[in-house]
């Protein structure tokens, strides 16, 4: 399916009919002398939902965060839209960052500015739209996340559920080609958490936009995902469909599915390890 | 012995780290109001001005009581040691230039760090906590420009201008006990203070005020950046911004004061 090519700053992966979104080559993070990301290859085609599924500390928030220039790979390469993000300028990250949304774990909306000001924040610094307009927008946006009216609220005035909203819509303000998701139903009750699911199924049907998804929730997975990869130790163990996910029969895929424990482990860095893997020759990567 | 080297390899590391991450904010800070407004992106006025009213007219109150008080303590231990010498009337000119050449811009400037570094460091490190920062980031918002720019303006109009009104107060605290303990008058008072006076001191007073508003924003910002961990991150990177406020502004005053006299010797 896929091919290469060369644009001068390394080789490009494409897809024969050009769709991939996100690209990764090769991806290694280390953090001292814990490798947390190891020989990551993966490829996201535009318009489906990419859901990334591991256990905590397994390193699919790192990996998101790099996918959006928060963090920088040891080494490798991430191609978004056809572009080596790890060898742009500031500014061209920044011009591609506006085809990029991210909903955070913990919604990160600025505390000192309303809802409202939340989302149009994005719309206003990079706009040239006139105020009347941004204020529609916003409104359309809070709209579209089942939150109208809030617009004048305060972001500790919302409840954690109507939090996630917002930093959705805020996610949303730019209408961007590729959405991120990092554990949007982590500290939701079922019954908020699945309004949140059943918000990005709804968004996925009306936007076909790019989804990636990353989470610990078998259900949100499931419900949401047209691909699954399983992140285990900082490696990618399975890619394929919610189907073949459910008939895989690697081990620690079936203790993932099935919700059998690990043997517990009293020393740390026993417990770290079990996380990450150890980097064979600190230093060689660099 | 090796233990040493070791510890001063170390510290000097560190320092290095520290000095180089406030630079390359400095630089940043420079191009995003010198040079990025000529590039069409847009200067955040709002913003400052928001900031500079919470930064100096907010401060305005506390700066001038303070500085009334050490107006007043300045007065009262000069005519402790001028009334053996029969120079009571030199009260004046040892309060004047004290005042204006250093405490008005040292009090200030540790006021301020009080009020307005700590909060520097305790407002951009909650927002790295609670992924402020980085959704700023993702958005494509340089962090700089968004928190550090209008912080750093309003430091450097303001700070000089509440300088001058604890140069004031300081003076004024300094007439009120010629008025009560020596029988002036207000106004012989202040005639002899623009007499005590020379412009020299005001000016040296004020370019010292701006060298602290860039340490104090500097450091209270970066401190604020460097924030990790949850809530006991922000309270130490909020308490070390107020330690190493304190001893960079008396630093830096040491060595401007020691200029400012080598300077003028001759």
């Amino acid at each position: 399916m896929f091919r290469s090519g060369s644009d001068g700053m390394g080789t490009m992966p494409q897809a024969a009919d050009n769709t991939i979104a996100i690209a990764i080559r090769n991806l290694a993070a280390r953090f001292g002398e814990r490798e947390i990301l190891h020989d990551i290859n993966l490829e996201i085609l535009q318009g489906e939902t990419f859901v990334i599924l591991g256990g905590s500390g397994c390193g699919k928030s790192t990996l998101l965060r790099m996918i959006v220039g928060l963090q920088k790979p040891t080494q490798g390469q991430i191609w978004i839209n056809g572009l080596n993000i790890t060898q742009l300028s500031e500014d061209e990250f920044n011009e591609l960052r506006k085809k990029i949304g991210m909903a955070f774990q913990n919604s990160a909306l600025f505390n000192s500015m309303t809802v409202g000001e939340n989302v149009a924040l994005s719309l206003r610094e990079h706009t040239d739209l006139e105020d009347s307009t941004i204020q529609i927008m916003t409104r359309i946006k809070l709209e579209q996340v089942g939150l109208s009216g809030c617009d004048p609220l305060m972001p500790s005035q919302l409840s954690g559920g109507m939090r996630k909203r917002a930093g959705i819509a805020r996610a949303l303000a730019m209408d961007p080609e590729i959405l991120l998701f990092d554990e949007p139903s982590a500290g939701l009750d079922p019954i908020i958490a699945a309004g949140i699911d059943e918000l990005i199924l709804r968004l996925k049907q009306a936007f076909r936009m790019t989804i990636v998804l990353v989470t610990h929730e078998l259900a949100s997975a499931f419900l949401l995902a047209d691909r699954i990869a399983m992140l285990d130790k900082g490696a990618i163990l399975f890619v394929g469909t919610p189907d073949e996910f459910r008939a895989c029969t690697i081990p620690r895929v079936r203790q993932f599915l099935e919700r059998r424990a690990d043997q517990e482990s009293q020393d740390v860095e026993q417990y770290l390890k079990s996380l990450t893997r150890e980097a064979t020759t600190p230093g060689s990567r660099m | 012995m090796h233990q040493l080297f070791a510890l001063i390899g170390r510290g000097s590391i560190i320092l290095a780290e520290y000095v180089g991450g406030i630079s390359k904010m400095t630089y940043a800070c420079t191009y995003w109001i010198l040079v990025a407004p000529l590039r069409g992106k847009g200067f955040r006025w709002y913003a400052s001005l928001r900031q500079m009213v919470v930064v100096g007219f907010n401060a305005v109150p506390i700066v001038s009581l303070i500085s009334c008080f050490i107006g007043v303590i300045v007065a009262l231990q000069g005519a402790y040691s001028l009334r053996a010498f029969g120079a009571l009337n030199y009260v004046v000119n040892m309060v004047a230039v004290i005042i204006t050449r250093e405490l008005g811009p040292l009090l200030t400037a540790i006021i301020v760090i009080g009020r307005s570094g700590s909060s520097f460091a305790a407002e951009i490190g909650t927002m790295k906590v609670g992924e402020e920062v980085d959704a700023l980031e993702t958005m494509g918002l340089n962090p700089v420009r968004f928190l550090v720019v209008p912080r750093y303006v309003a430091m450097l109009v303001m700070l000089p201008c509440l300088t001058t009104v604890a140069d004031t107060a300081g003076i004024l605290g300094g007439a009120s006990f010629a008025m009560v303990s020596l029988g002036w008058s207000m106004q012989n008072y202040l005639l002899r203070t623009v007499d005590a006076l020379v412009m020299r001191d005001i000016v040296s007073g004020l370019i010292k005020s701006l060298v602290f508003a860039v340490i104090i924003t500097k450091i209270g910002c970066y401190e604020g950046f460097s924030v990790q961990g949850g809530a006991e991150g922000v309270g130490r990177s909020t308490t070390a911004s107020v330690v190493k406020s304190i001893f960079s502004v008396i630093a830096a005053d040491m060595v401007f004061t020691a200029i400012f006299y080598y300077g003028t010797e001759g």
